[in-house]
């Protein structure tokens, strides 16, 4: 039954060959039995997800079936579930329980859905490994030894390791595509102001979207369908209508134009990740699609502007967590200045700490120019690096990530090192374009991740191109070999 | 441009956040990689170019001014770490 894809969950829901219940019962199982190996979970909800599984069932009967009714997934700790503990992976919020739901949340309880729990995460989203989360390190599914990617790491894992059929996420630099590429899965970054932020706990706010993971992308697409919405509660909502996002999925590829961005093929690229990029670029091709060399001459510049821009953005948006509304509040404080500096001293991790200092160095008088307006300013260059080669082409294509998997520790006290591991990622951020990544391949049994960055509001585009990569290779079949418990099929 | 200790426990102070006696030096030399790392952005050229704060240029949204939230006192404070009497409490600020 975990071996289903979300389409494949709807149809079986459809034709009576088990009930909400049963499938969410064997989710529940399984990771009870299991995520104590990876840690992708935080919370699990055991008694709301059978409830919300019989509601569901029952509706089903009564003919009212909206487009998710009865199918589990999990939400990224990040999204605020109203009642349940949201903690963002940190110890600021570790005893937080919304009194709201996030609109994603909303949106997908409105479709009916069950929730298995909430995933884990790096700390308030800040990392690329998860190894920042409080809640301790997840393990991927394909190599215990080694990170799953971050920051949504948790439900990458989660759905590598068939803990959940699919998984909310939320991508700032590549906290989408980096772990959905280390673990194996597919994952799409919409573009900016596609789906709410509304409830979704901010980092950076120029930069943060909400997105889809799953193991297909046909899956991602129907979740898109139920997450992607014009929002008044978020400011930066774009008020534009939502497409079918499978409707294109079954278009050929003839005459597609893909751009092959020189700079994304580089010194630093693992010679194996190159060669299955490689690998499915022929394979396009083989699908009549043409490739086209371009450049993104602002590349290298992207991982210094996003460490000015986000940096500044989170120094200002973490100012919320002071101990006074929610969350955590230190100990019998002497007066206020002391309450505020213990109590974020012990809320806040050490990535955490060191981005809001970085943040409040760049924004601090006399650095403003220096740092946050030069960091905007080459934040537009690199936009028309993309808006000049999406003249040319209908689609870009590279890695999502310069390596597989690393161990645990690997870049642990090198900073600047774990920011690079997002250096192919993070330039669609800034720009605000949308991007995804699909399994094509594997070095030394690590799963690689195709990149495919699309233009403004193409989503549809690349989830045709996704899929139909998906209907010719088995990449994204393939399953870690330890996910399989004895008795529970 | 170099960090120093002094410059690490002025903005630990700006940004109220307590930072260890113990890593405070491990602190300022891993700021000072990233903003070494950052110093790369002052080589490009940027004359002339307006900077970007959102990808589609998008300005903010108006709406018309009416009353859309009901009242969530009581759900909000109910998760506050100290209330009373419908206050949040903190400590004493002025003698």
């Amino acid at each position: 039954m975990h071996n289903k894809t979300i389409a494949e969950i709807i149809a079986g829901l459809d034709a009576g060959d088990f009930t909400s219940v049963e499938i969410t019962q064997h989710y529940l199982k399984r990771i009870q039995q299991l995520d104590s190996t990876y840690n992708s979970y935080i919370t699990v909800n055991e008694e709301t997800a059978l409830a919300q599984a019989e509601a569901a069932d029952k509706r089903r009967a009564e003919g009212n079936t909206p487009a998710f009714c009865g199918v589990p997934i999990a939400h990224k700790d990040i999204f605020c579930t109203n009642g349940i503990r949201t903690s963002c992976g940190s110890k600021m919020l570790d005893n937080f329980v919304p009194p709201y739901d996030a609109t994603v949340v909303e949106n997908f309880a409105d479709a009916g859905a069950v929730i298995l729990g909430k995933t884990n995460m790096d700390e308030f989203a800040m990392g690329s490994s998860n190894e920042t989360s409080f809640y301790g390190p997840v393990k991927n599914p394909w190599d215990t030894n080694t990170v799953p990617g971050g920051s949504s790491g948790g439900s990458a894992a989660a759905i590598a390791a068939h803990l959940t059929p699919g998984a909310t996420a939320t991508d700032t630099g590549g906290s989408i595509r980096q772990p959905a590429a280390l673990c194996g899965i597919t994952g799409l970054k919409p573009t900016y102001g596609r789906v709410s932020r509304w409830g979704m706990i901010a980092f950076a706010s120029s930069l943060d979207q909400g997105g889809p993971m799953a193991r297909t992308a046909e899956d991602c697409a129907l979740m898109l369908n139920v997450m992607a919405s014009f929002d008044p509660k978020d400011s930066t909502s774009i008020d534009r209508d939502v497409p079918d996002y499978t409707a294109n999925l079954s278009q050929p590829l003839n005459g597609l134009k893909v751009g092959v961005p020189q700079e994304y093929f580089e010194e630093g690229l693992n010679p194996g990740t190159e060669q299955a990029v490689r690998n499915a670029l022929t394979e396009f091709e083989k699908q009549g699609a043409t490739l086209v060399n371009i450049s993104l001459p602002h590349t290298k510049l992207s991982v210094p502007a996003y460490y000015v821009i986000a940096p500044a953005e989170a120094s200002a948006n973490l100012s919320r967590f002071d101990g006074v509304r929610y969350g955590h509040r230190c100990e019998n404080p002497k007066d206020l200045r002391d309450m505020y500096m213990r109590t974020r001293g012990e809320g806040f991790g050490d990535e955490v700490k060191r981005r809001i200092l970085i943040g409040a160095y760049c924004l601090s008088a006399g650095y403003y120019d220096a740092y946050y307006r030069k960091a905007q300013q080459v934040r537009r260059l690199i936009k028309q690096d993309f808006v000049d080669a999406f003249e040319k082409v209908d689609v870009i294509m590279g890695p999502t990530s310069p390596s597989p998997a690393f161990e645990f520790g690997a870049k642990g006290n090198d900073p600047v090192a774990m920011y690079l591991e997002d250096i192919y990622t993070i330039a669609t951020n800034l720009a605000g374009l949308p991007g995804m990544s699909v399994p094509c391949g594997f070095v030394d049994n690590k799963p690689v991740g195709l990149q495919i960055i699309g233009n403004y509001f193409d989503e549809s585009r690349m989830l045709n191109v996704a899929h139909q990569f998906q209907q010719a290779t088995n990449w994204h079949q393939q399953a870690p070999k330890d996910i399989e418990v004895e008795g529970v099929e | 441009m170099t960090i120093e200790r002094a410059d690490i426990e002025k903005l630990a102070e700006l940004a109220r956040i307590e930072i260890n006696e113990a890593t405070i030096a491990e602190t300022t030399q891993s700021i000072a990689d990233v903003l070494a790392l950052v110093d790369q952005l002052q080589a490009a050229d940027t004359e002339g170019v307006e900077p970007m704060a959102h990808p589609m240029d998008a300005i903010q949204r108006l709406r018309t001014d009416e009353v859309t939230e009901s009242n969530h006192r009581d759900d909000f404070q109910a998760i506050a770490p100290a209330t009373e009497a419908g206050l949040y409490l903190v400590p004493k600020v002025i003698d």
